[in-house]
């Protein structure tokens, strides 16, 4: 397990068990590259949930080791978990917007909770809910909002902090398609920023709709390859464009 | 003051909603520090009466003269006076006039007859000690007084009131009592409070956890609620405990005894009091905080 040098993500044996039940997760290796584009897929109960919280550190692995960002995450102290969880940006698969704020609060949430000042937030949150098209929505509650238009919110706080690893939830579930397309879009925009971002997602006709993607499939808790001895998934490449600006995604 | 500061940046108290006073937080906090108020003066209070009394009555004694026979009476009281006055050590002697003896007795004997005319009344000597009374300065007044005034009889004054002494000290155990134990169920209360405050937050909690929150933002931004809850409570509070002690302290003034007089509140008594609504803060906070962290600390 030498860290490569660039690598962002590191799994190796990684099992997962809720309380005394039976593993949901089993001998999970795999590594991923900064800047690259991933999908997880996998029939619904799969484990995708539970192998992004394990990646969005909500969640301890049972066995195994799991390097982030250089660092090994488990043996890290509880005080500097924070400093690596905004490194993320995390679409829940459930949203988990806080009730009592507005869309604009709820965006605002990572760069306030990292101490950027009001002065400098306002627009960035303005042009992001903007982009997603909530600009007029921007004082509404989470509960006056639509599920798709949650989702968008969702999505907004994900990306706000430009973080350097972006971990969708079944980022487009709610949605119809063309706003599904319309999300993606914003998802490589940001990938071609640098962005690490893993998608997870049971709808395979997303996986065609970003061509340059990997795939990882996770079938009843393992990794597609059966055997479980290559790293997985394979390490390709990216095409980067540089100067892309996210007004421009479409 | 942090707590101030929170309140006032209107944004980043968004994190939470500010706005919890529809909760039973600050009405639970209003009326444990109303009770803790009025516990608390009624036990300085009942400390100052029995001070005042205690150093108006250590260096009394009281002589009486128990002789039927008013010209005896009357001889040996005058003899006993002058004895005393030129004895040393003794700062102050008076007979008490037997007009005051009247007004003492009336509601006993009726107006019905003046003192010693039906019922004879022994004559009363005040003595005031230059110090305390102890047993041989008392023993020194009796043998002094023994062969001239043999009517004489020779008590402390703190003697005779032993009994409201030891009444006082346990109603201000009780008062001591009953501001520890309101302040352990106001501590509970604040406790249960948070924790039902956190359970309906946990969500919250959560997200800003995940976000990247540290324990120490999520904590603070609890303990600012209740802090403020608490500062509501507390004020609402310390208004009616301070009410309460007025109304009874104008009652109490009202039936014009010189003892109960002798119980008012000082400054510093005061202070003490104006104190508790803000230790009941500072226990919310604390036990927001403590709550708040136990409960992070089992998240990842
Ligand atoms: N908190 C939990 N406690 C116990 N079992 C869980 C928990 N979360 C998920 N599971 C179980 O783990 C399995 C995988 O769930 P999940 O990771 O949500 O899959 P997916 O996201 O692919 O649908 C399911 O069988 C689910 O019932
Ligand atoms: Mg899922």
């Amino acid at each position: 397990m030498n860290a490569a040098e660039g690598d962002i993500v590191q799994f190796d044996n990684v099992g997962l068990r809720y309380g005394a039940g039976k593993e949901i997760l089993s001998d999970i290796s795999f590594t991923l590259y900064p800047g690259s584009f991933y999908f997880l897929t996998g029939a619904s109960g799969a484990g995708k949930t539970s192998l992004l919280k394990l990646l969005y550190l909500s969640q301890r692995p049972s066995r195994g080791a799991i390097r982030m960002f250089g660092t090994d995450v488990i043996t890290l102290s509880r005080a500097r978990l924070p400093a690596f969880r905004r490194r993320l940006g995390v679409v829940f698969q459930d949203f988990r917007l806080v009730q009592h704020l507005s869309a604009f609060d709820n965006v605002a949430l990572p760069l306030r909770v990292s101490g950027v000042k009001e002065s400098e937030l306002e627009k960035p949150v303005a042009d992001m809910l903007e982009w997603v098209g909530l600009g007029d929505r921007s004082d509404a509650r989470p509960a006056t909002l639509s599920g798709g238009e949650q989702q968008r919110v969702a999505i907004a706080r994900a990306v706000i902090g430009r973080p350097d690893m972006l971990i969708a939830d079944e980022p487009t579930g709610n949605v119809d398609p063309e706003m599904a397309v319309k999300l993606l879009r914003l998802f490589e925009a940001l990938n071609r920023l640098g962005t690490t971002v893993v998608v997870a997602t049971h709808d395979l006709h997303l996986l065609k709709k970003v061509p340059e993607s990997l795939i990882m499939r996770l079938d009843k808790g393992r990794l597609g390859d059966p055997t479980g001895a290559l790293r997985y998934p394979p390490k390709r490449p990216l095409p980067q464009t540089p100067g892309f600006e996210l007004e421009d995604g479409l | 003051m942090s707590l101030i500061k929170g309140l006032g940046s209107e944004r980043s108290a968004q994190l939470v909603p500010q706005a919890r006073l529809t909760g039973p937080m600050p009405w639970v906090i209003a009326i444990m520090v109303a009770l803790t108020t009025i516990a608390a003066a009624g036990g300085l209070a009942l400390a100052n009466l029995a001070g005042a009394a205690r150093a108006e009555l250590s260096g009394g004694l009281t002589v009486q003269i128990v002789e039927a026979e008013p010209t005896a009476r009357d001889r040996q009281a005058e003899l006993a006076v002058s004895l005393l006055a030129n004895a040393p050590g003794i700062e102050a002697v008076r007979r008490v006039p037997d007009s005051e003896l009247d007004t003492l007795i009336e509601p006993w004997l009726g107006d019905a007859g003046a003192a010693g005319d039906t019922v004879p009344v022994p004559a009363l000597i005040d003595v005031r000690l230059s110090g305390p009374v102890t047993d041989r300065r008392l023993q020194a007044v009796r043998g002094l007084l023994r062969g001239r005034a043999p009517a004489a009889q020779v008590d402390a004054q703190s003697s005779w009131l032993r009994p409201v002494f030891s009444a006082i000290s346990s109603l201000q155990w009780l008062a001591l009592g009953l501001v520890v134990l309101l302040a352990a169920t106001s501590a509970a209360a604040v406790w249960l409070a948070s924790r039902s405050a956190l359970g309906s937050n946990r969500g919250t909690i959560e997200i800003v956890h995940l976000l990247g929150g540290t324990d120490g933002q999520i904590a603070y931004i609890f303990q600012r609620s209740i802090g403020f809850d608490a500062v509501l409570g507390g004020t609402v509070g310390l208004g009616f405990g301070l009410a309460a002690i007025l109304l009874l302290g104008r009652q109490f003034a009202a039936l014009g005894s010189g003892m109960i007089s002798g119980g008012g509140l000082g400054l510093y008594d005061w202070a003490a009091i104006a104190l508790i609504p803000l230790a009941g803060v500072i226990i919310a906070m604390i036990t927001a905080r403590i709550t708040v962290l136990a409960a992070l600390r089992k998240m990842l």
